[in-house]
């Protein structure tokens, strides 16, 4: 019954009029990028944190996290009509969807991806509200010691569920904890690697990081190859599914529900794995697998319910412990930050409202994409035939306003010019950005809790080992690395990337 | 460079080593504390001793392991895209936001093999428009939208 007052309480919040708008705001403008190819929500995040200064923080963080789950239904939007994903998180769906809509079953396809999106919202939204306020309480409970081995896992475990070099990964973390703790060192007061500029004293800025590592690497690597867009259908008619249909689509959308609910949770997880995951699911248990490929429904209500899952629960690590574990919620934290929210446990206790509203708004934000996607698929279709030529100087032009107005300082947006050729860089290289940014944001706290739980051990540094929680996190870390380091192991994880390709 | 097999994990390892490097010059000057008092250059110097450590080893394993070759750079891109929003950043308090605006679309549109003048000649007009509207008379941020002479 606390739990449905709880609801009760969030649902205050996120039906005030002002609220409702912002996870409007949010919901379609996740949408519209989620139907652009080329433009993700890391970028799209970034490029609005700055706009987000002078709301209510709970209106912000309604508005940013609907970009979030909003994408994740635009995504298959381009997935199905354009055989090209709009998100990665809907790259699945083009095997199956693309099919349907040549077979002229566009409309189901599409009716089928929004609605499983919609219970697969309901049920993770039902789910985080329950399990939070038990991880909560779990948390409160930790120190400085338990804090920095969760933080281990956190980044370790994210990680190992990433594809490509699991060193270049964990290089990554490091150069991203690094960058992290760039500013004045809130202990002694000293500017580290600041190096007489006033800018730097403050910290590298997470806006930067972000798009230039996200937005402006994208665009340029974009640019190197030639674009080719084929819209098969520019009318879709019969946006709704029949009984077969239903039949055979029900039991792939519980099943991606729950898989995705849970991936969702894990480090490293989030939409895109859950995705991939479900469809690998769908494919093994079909009677007919041979039919995946050729426009099985299962192949796109499982993973299109499983993307929207893994978005919203993987607000659970964040909003219960503070740890975010994608890039978005590692974008999530900066804008809590941004509004003097330290992210962890306490929130729940010390901002209810904002706790709770955020939660309630999701199913908002849900409810009114469902309504709204269906009838909007016109403009979106329309929307896509604006060339890419046209579209990234407008999306570098966003991006350059919301970064110059953080500070209204040149400054930040030199820095992100410098990480947008970093990002280059690390493309060009094959090292992936997304562990630098969670080591990025986690990189102030680490240090902070290393150094409170090596105060009050006396310097040993057997406390990590000595208290049993922390252990029992290093441990787990220890096996995940042990896991992926086994060939066996090793060659899964590749065949399941593959299927992206 | 010869007995380089894997170039791409080579520079990447040069790279972190290099950061890895780069810090623990400067984190000298920090003061080191001890394990139980650490000083602000206690933590920049363990991640900067693991990225040196982990760049190093995957030099190493460049010279053992096969890889894809380097991949071409997109200079032309790059170079375009990058000075547009660099010049945007440098001018826009100068000029207003309605001018840079228009600088930023220009350069950028012509960093596409597909550039075509005219159209990047309406859109930037246009995205001026949105712009100012958007961004100085819908959200009221900070900016001027013409130059300002003081």
């Amino acid at each position: 019954m606390e739990l449905l007052n709880h609801l009760a309480v969030g649902f205050g919040v996120a039906l005030t009029p002002i609220n409702l708008l912002y996870a409007l705001v949010g919901s379609v403008l996740g949408t519209l990028i989620g139907v652009l190819p080329g433009i993700g929500p890391v970028a799209t995040i970034a490029m609005l944190l700055p706009t987000t200064y002078a709301l209510q923080p709970v209106s912000a963080l309604i508005m940013l996290a609907g970009i979030y789950y909003g994408a994740q239904y635009g995504g298959s939007t381009t997935s199905i009509l354009l055989n090209m994903p709009g998100e990665t998180s809907s790259a699945v769906t083009c095997l199956d969807g693309y099919q349907m809509a040549r077979k002229g079953q566009a409309g189901a396809a599409l009716a089928i991806a929004a609605l499983g999106s919609f219970f697969a919202g309901t049920v993770a939204t039902i789910m985080v509200a329950t399990v939070a306020i038990p991880l909560s309480a779990v948390a409160l409970k930790f120190g400085p010691a338990e804090y920095f081995s969760l933080m281990v896992l956190g980044l370790i475990g994210a990680v190992v569920l990433a594809h490509g070099s699991l060193l270049k990964a964990i290089g990554m973390i490091i150069l991203g904890l690094l960058l992290g703790i760039v500013g004045t060192d809130v202990n002694s007061g000293l500017a580290r690697f600041a190096f007489g500029v006033p800018e730097l004293t403050d910290g590298l800025g997470v806006v930067s990081v972000a798009m230039g590592l996200f937005g402006f690497a994208e665009i340029i690597t974009n640019l190197e190859s030639v674009e080719k867009r084929e819209i098969l259908t520019s009318k879709v008619t019969g946006l709704w599914i029949n009984k077969a249909q239903f039949k055979a689509a029900w039991p792939a959308v519980l099943r991606g529900t729950g898989l995705g609910s849970v991936l969702g949770l894990l480090p490293g997880g989030g939409a895109m794995l859950a995705s991939f995951a479900s469809y690998a699911v769908e494919k093994k248990i079909a009677t007919d697998p041979s039919m995946f490929g050729k426009g099985a429904i299962q192949g796109v209500a499982g993973p299109e319910s499983a993307n929207n899952a893994g978005a919203q629960s993987s607000f659970i690590p964040l909003l219960t412990l503070g740890i975010p574990e994608n890039a978005v919620m590692a974008l999530m934290v900066g804008a809590m930050t941004i509004h003097n929210i330290q992210p962890g446990p306490q929130v729940m206790t010390s901002n209810p409202s904002l706790f709770w509203g955020l939660i309630a708004s999701m199913w908002v934000g849900n409810l009114m994409l469902v309504v709204l996607n269906l009838p909007m698929i016109g403009i979106w279709i329309k929307l896509l035939q604006v060339p890419y030529r046209v579209l990234y100087p407008a999306i570098l032009l966003f991006c350059s306003i919301g970064v110059y107005t953080i500070n209204n300082t040149s400054f930040d947006v030199m820095q992100t010019a410098a990480f947008g050729f970093l990002g280059v860089l690390f493309v060009k290289l094959e090292f992936e950005p997304a562990p630098l940014l969670l080591g990025f944001v986690l990189g102030p706290m680490m240090e902070e809790n290393l150094r409170r739980a090596m105060l009050l051990s006396r310097g040993d540094p057997t406390v990590f080992l000595t208290r049993p929680i922390s252990l029992t996190m290093l441990l787990m870390a220890v096996a995940l690395l042990l896991l992926i380091a086994l060939p066996n192991i090793r060659k899964t994880r590749e065949v399941a990337f593959q299927e992206e390709q | 460079m010869r007995g380089i097999k894997s170039p791409k994990d080579f520079y990447g390892g040069l790279l972190l080593a290099g950061f890895g490097a780069f810090a623990l010059f400067f984190a000298r000057l920090y003061p080191l504390g001890t394990a139980a008092r650490m000083g602000p250059g206690y933590f920049p110097r363990m991640l900067g001793i693991l990225l040196v450590v982990i760049g190093a080893v995957l030099m190493l394993r460049s010279l053992r392991l096969r890889g894809s070759p380097l991949p071409r750079w997109p200079w032309r891109p790059t170079v375009v895209i990058l000075a547009s929003v660099v010049v945007f950043g440098a001018i826009v308090s100068y000029v207003g936001l309605a001018l840079s605006t228009i600088v930023l679309i220009l350069m950028a549109s012509a960093a596409s093999h597909e550039f075509r003048p005219k159209e990047a000649v309406v859109s930037a007009i246009g995205l001026a428009i949105l712009a100012v509207g958007v961004f100085i008379v819908g959200l009221g941020l900070q900016l001027s939208i013409w130059p300002t002479f003081s």
